[in-house]
Order: C-alpha cells, then structure tokens, then sequence
C-alpha cells in the first residue's frame, strides 16, 4: 500500500544558539524516509526533537534555532537548497501542516474562509469566486454540514474541535503530497480526538496524501500509522513497522514508553513510569543519551552514543544490547500487545 | 456592530451628565469666586457693591439652582460670560481658540502615528538592530524629558540659532488667507506639535514593538507562514491587523493626553489655543471659563474613548459580539 520515497531526510542537525555559548542540539542527525501514500509517527516525550524536527522540514524554525547540516529531499529535490521565495510556493502547497492548538492557530481577525481563500489564491491560479466555491466544498468534505456560513465565521464562533477541521481543510486545500500533523488531537477533547484522526486518515485515502504524525500518544499510532520512529534526546532510538513496535519492542525507552500505558486486559496497581526525566539538550551525556534513565546501562552506554542499527528488516534500535545479535529479546521485550485506547 | 455602537452611545449619556456634575462641583470647592480679593485690591470701592454684584450674579443662590441655571444653559450652549474679559461670552472666548488647539492635537497625532508606527514595526522584525537600539534609545529620552523643557529647546535651537520655525503663534500675519495661510499655520505648528507629541511618539513606539514581536510569534503567525505566505503577507495582512487592537486602544486615551499637555506646550509657545485660555482662566478665577473648557474637554476625552470602542469593533471581531 506504500509507494516510492516522498520525503528523505538524511543527517538533519537543528541546533539552537542559546545564551551563554550553550548550543541546544533539538535535532541532531536524524534520518528518515517517508513514502508515497503512508502515515509515519514519531513519537517520543516533550523535548526529544519532534516537532523540531517537523519544523526543519517546513523550514519554519525560529531564532535562534537553526538547521546546520543534513538534507530534506521532496521527490529528490533538496529543499534545503530553496530559496526563501521558493520554499513559500512548497509549503501549503507540496507540503502542509497542522499544529496542536486549533484555538489559537487560525488567525482571530480574519473569517474561516478568507484564511482558506488566501491558501487557495496563493498555490492555485484560481479566481476569487472559484477560490469561494473550492473552499466551500473543502469545508462540507471536512464535515461542516453548514459550509457557507462557517466561511463567513470568525474562528471564535468554532470550538476546539471545529477550528481543527477547518485547519484541515485549509491544509488539504491544495492538495499536498504530505501533510505534517503536530499533535492534531492533543488539545481536543477525547471524544474529538478520534473524530479529527478518522478524519485526517479519511482525507489522506481520498488525497492520496502521505501524512507525518507527530505524537506522544501511544495509542493514536497504534490505530493510525504505518510505522513509527521513536525519538529521544534529538535522534532516533527506534525505527519499525506499527505492528513490531508493540509485540517486538527493542529499545529500553520504548518499552518504559510501553510500560507506562494503561492497558486494558491487564489490572496494575501502578503504572510503570521511567525514572528520570529527558536531559536538556545543550547537555547530553557523551554515551548513549538514555543511559541514565535505562535500567539495562552498561560500562559501555557512558562510554560512547550506540549507531542506529539494523537488527531486522525494517528495524532499527539505537542500543548496545543488539550489537552483534546482543542477547536474546526474550526477558526485555513487552509480551502484551493490546494497547489500543 | 450597530447595536454594539448604540449600545456604546447609550452609555456616554450617564457619564457625561456624571461628568457635569464633577467639574460643577469641582469648581464649587475652589476658595473664593471672580470678586473675592477685589476688594482688597481696591479700597476706594464699597465691599457693600460687591455684594451687590454676587447677588446679580446669582452666585448666593443655593448650589443646585446654580447648577441648574448652569447646566440648562449650558444645554444650549450658553455658557454665561467671562468675569474677566469685559463680560464677553464664554462661547465667543472659546471659540476662537478652540479650533487652533484642534489642529495642535491632530497634528501632533498624526506626527506621533506617522513616525512611531513604522518605527516601531522596523524595531520589531529586525530587534537588536543599530536602528532599534536608537528607537529605544530615543523612546527612553522622549519619556523623559518634560513637555515644556523640550519645548524650551526646540525654541533656542530651531528658532533662535537655525531660525527654520517661528517660536510662537499661529500666524505669521492676519493678513494672509488661502493656501498660504494653511502653510503658514502647519509652519507655526511644527515646534509645538512635535513637543506635545513627543511623549507619545515614544509611547507608541515602544508598544507597536512589543506587540508586533509578540503577534509575530504567535501561532497564527506559524500558521500562516506554513500555508506558503510570503513575508509581506504575513507581516501587512496577518501581522499588523492584530497588533494594532491594543494601539487603538492607547489611543482612546491619548485625546485627553494630548489636550492635557496641550495646556503646558501652548504656554511655552505662547499658542493661542484653548490651554493658554485654560491656565489664565484658572489663575483668575474665571470659572465660567473654567467650566466651560473643562467641560468641553471631558466631553472630547469621552468622544475620543467612544472612537477607540468602535474602532476596536471594527478591527477584532471578537469584540463585536459579547
């Protein structure tokens, strides 16, 4: 169901120049590839890189971050090497994007339609009453039974939930190849959640889109993507198809990310949880950036940052313990698979 | 929008009523009337006459019937006459000035506008730039530094030494009309109106900035670039609109700023505006003058934070509906 590569990212650093001379390294040589048609989730805790990393492809990052090294390749075209100029006629038009907080991502001072009218206008040669008619259909295929009059509404009129779906709209407005979703549903209430991800799955089949997802939500990628990255501290400790993240997990972070989801069939009296919290990012340790919270660390994981390995295909670990075939995964990955919210 | 303006002016009613009765009573609490001291200035005269004349001025009759012979007239625009210039009528006074310290105060405003609002989003996109550091710089000085001393050299240094402005008046001689009049009226108030509107040009400034850092990176700012908008766009259309909200709110106030400093800075440039009527009034215990102005410009300030509401309805359509 997957096609050819969309976007390759290789060795993509995005450091930030903080006071001090500290240098924050927010993304600091990722690799990935996302294919024509997929959904790839990354997932990993406040401050491991994510959304950094889906700003560096937008190339929306702000002072004083800054992408030094690497390149994103849009159909083997480097992105990277654009214009400013050149990369306005990309976004929202090759390459859009949703953010996490519908509530204050459309702009308070224009109506719903004007802020997709001008997306449309933008990337397509449209006419204005041409551009009006498209974003009313975009509005009714997002689910606004009442289109005409939400163009003329303020996004203060909307709830949470409403706000999201027009962002979609004006994300799919011009039909983009890939759609960056910064934690869609995190804001929304749970009920929305799920309402906003169907949506989104419904839209990239309809579009033929392939769609980046950006969560910490466990369970949102179970249900949605096809494979997952895991990242931590600015890189990527895991990389692997959706099934095997959760019946063959590898790396350590993942399984504590694993533990401390509730489950289902089994009853705990508490939750797992990982010890420690992410180190800040102008001061990772010189070993493995998880040592200090892995409750497998060995001499070796302070000593110097493990590769990204491939241990199967289609799966990549970032750890000591697969090297040379490591030991057997029997006693350290998670047996229970059932964690679908 | 227009029952929100209605609403608006329904409100203006109760305060400037509430606003009548403060500067009646305001004027009521100052010591002594037009006549007390006249007597000791002049023996020769019966303190028996002044008397005579309190009561035909009506100023022995009991406060609410002053009040109300006041106000009613005033309703009509009779605002009695002055006790000091030979009994002309306030209206009469008021008038010939009124006009003057009208342009004084637009002028300064746009001045203020034309020159803070750009400055103030050039500081914004490029902060910590040579340029924003000399607006900040300049913000800190015009803050500082009072109206009238400003005043005082701008007189000796564009009048007296360069002689590029004339240091007083509105007219360089009655005898000009048409456009050279109109010239020579924006000429005689260029010192004058930078000085009023210094202070707030440094204001302006000052806020323009931080609201547009603070709009550029919001979210719908992220949004908007990541729809493909190019830098103008983003700055001119999604940028602007939104940072000005609070700008009209500020400038609501500024009305009554400028008018209030307009009394000091005509002083300085001996500009015959309402301010300079204001402070000789008041030293003469003209009240009806008093009163007048007083009046009028409360009801300024009140027009003035009307415009601000509705033009802040106009702008954010967050505000139309409550």
């Amino acid at each position: 169901m997957t096609g050819n590569p969309l976007l390759e990212v290789t060795g993509l650093k995005t450091y930030f120049y903080l006071e001090d001379n500290l240098v924050a390294r927010a993304v600091d040589g990722v690799d990935f590839t996302i294919n024509e048609g997929e959904t790839l989730a990354i997932v990993g805790e406040s401050g491991s890189g994510k959304s950094i990393t889906s700003l560096s492809i937008m190339q929306l990052v702000n002072r004083p971050g800054k992408i030094i090294e690497g390149t994103i390749s849009l159909e083997d075209d480097d992105l990277l090497k654009k214009s400013s100029k050149q990369m306005t006629k990309i976004r929202g038009n090759e390459i859009a994007m949703i953010f996490q907080e519908p509530m204050t991502a459309l702009n308070p001072v224009y109506t719903i339609g004007n802020q997709i009218i001008e997306t449309i206008k933008k990337h397509k040669n449209l006419s204005k009453p041409a551009a009006r008619e498209r974003a009313i259909e975009l509005l009714k295929l997002v689910g606004f039974p009442r289109a005409k009059e939400v163009m003329d509404e303020y996004p203060h009129q909307l709830s949470g939930g409403m706000r999201q779906r027009a962002m979609i709209a004006m994300a799919i407005s011009c039909d983009p190849k890939l759609l960056i979703a910064d934690e869609p549903s995190t804001a929304l209430d749970v009920t929305i959640q799920a309402q906003v991800l169907d949506l989104l799955m419904e839209m990239k089949e309809r579009l033929n889109m392939s769609i980046l997802l950006i969560t910490h939500d466990l369970g949102v990628v179970a249900e949605y993507a096809d494979r997952v990255l895991v990242m931590y501290g600015g890189q990527i400790v895991e990389e692997t198809e959706v099934e095997s993240i959760f019946e063959d997990t590898k790396h350590p972070y993942t399984i504590g990310l694993l533990n401390s989801l509730p489950s289902l069939d089994k009853d705990v009296e508490r939750l797992g949880a990982i010890k420690g919290s992410v180190p800040p990012a102008h001061s990772f340790p010189k070993g493995c950036r998880f040592a200090d919270r892995c409750p497998h660390a060995m001499d070796q994981c302070r000593e110097s940052n493990p590769e990204l390995l491939s241990i199967a295909p289609n799966h990549k670990v970032r750890c000591y313990l697969y090297e040379q075939g490591g030991r057997s995964n029997g006693n350290r990955t998670r047996t229970t698979s059932k964690t679908k919210i | 929008m227009y029952k929100y303006i209605i609403r608006r002016i329904l409100v203006f009613i109760p305060m400037l009523f509430a606003l009548t009765i403060i500067v009646f009573g305001l004027a009521q609490l100052a010591p002594g009337d037009a006549l007390s001291g006249k007597s000791l200035a002049d023996p020769n005269v019966d303190p028996e006459i002044y008397e005579q004349q309190r009561e035909a001025l009506g100023l022995n009759d009991p406060i609410y019937v002053q009040y109300w012979n006041w106000i009613s007239s005033a309703a009509q625009g009779d605002f009695g006459n002055s006790l000091i210039f030979n009994g002309r009528s306030v209206m009469e006074l008021i008038e010939a000035r009124f006009a003057n310290t009208l342009y004084l105060g637009l002028f300064s405003l746009a001045i203020t506008i034309i020159v803070a609002i750009p400055i103030g989003i050039y500081s914004a996109r490029k902060p910590y730039s040579m340029l924003d550091y000399g607006a900040t710089g300049f913000g800190f000085l015009g803050l500082a530094i009072p109206n009238f001393f400003f005043g005082l050299i701008a007189i000796y240094v564009f009048s007296i030494n360069l002689g590029w402005f004339p240091s007083q008046g509105t007219l360089s001689s009655p005898g000009v009309s048409g456009f050279d009049a109109f010239t020579d009226r924006i000429h005689h108030m260029v010192l004058p109106g930078i000085t009023l509107g210094l202070a707030g040009t440094a204001t302006y400034m000052r806020y323009m900035r931080s609201e547009v850092l603070d709009v550029l990176g919001s979210d719908y700012i992220r949004t908007a670039k990541a729809k493909g908008m190019s830098e103008r766009n983003v700055l001119y259309k999604h940028t602007l609109r939104n940072a000005l909200i609070p700008i009209i709110t500020l400038m609501g106030f500024e009305i009554g700023v400028l008018l209030s400093g307009a009394v000091i800075t005509e002083q300085v440039f001996q500009y015959p505006g309402l301010g300079t009527l204001f402070l000789s009034s008041v030293m003469n215990r003209d009240f009806p003058v008093v009163m007048a102005i007083a009046l009028i410009l409360g009801i300024l300030i009140l027009i003035g934070n009307l415009i601000a509401d509705i033009l802040y309805s106009i702008v954010d359509p967050r505000i139309r509906y409550d």
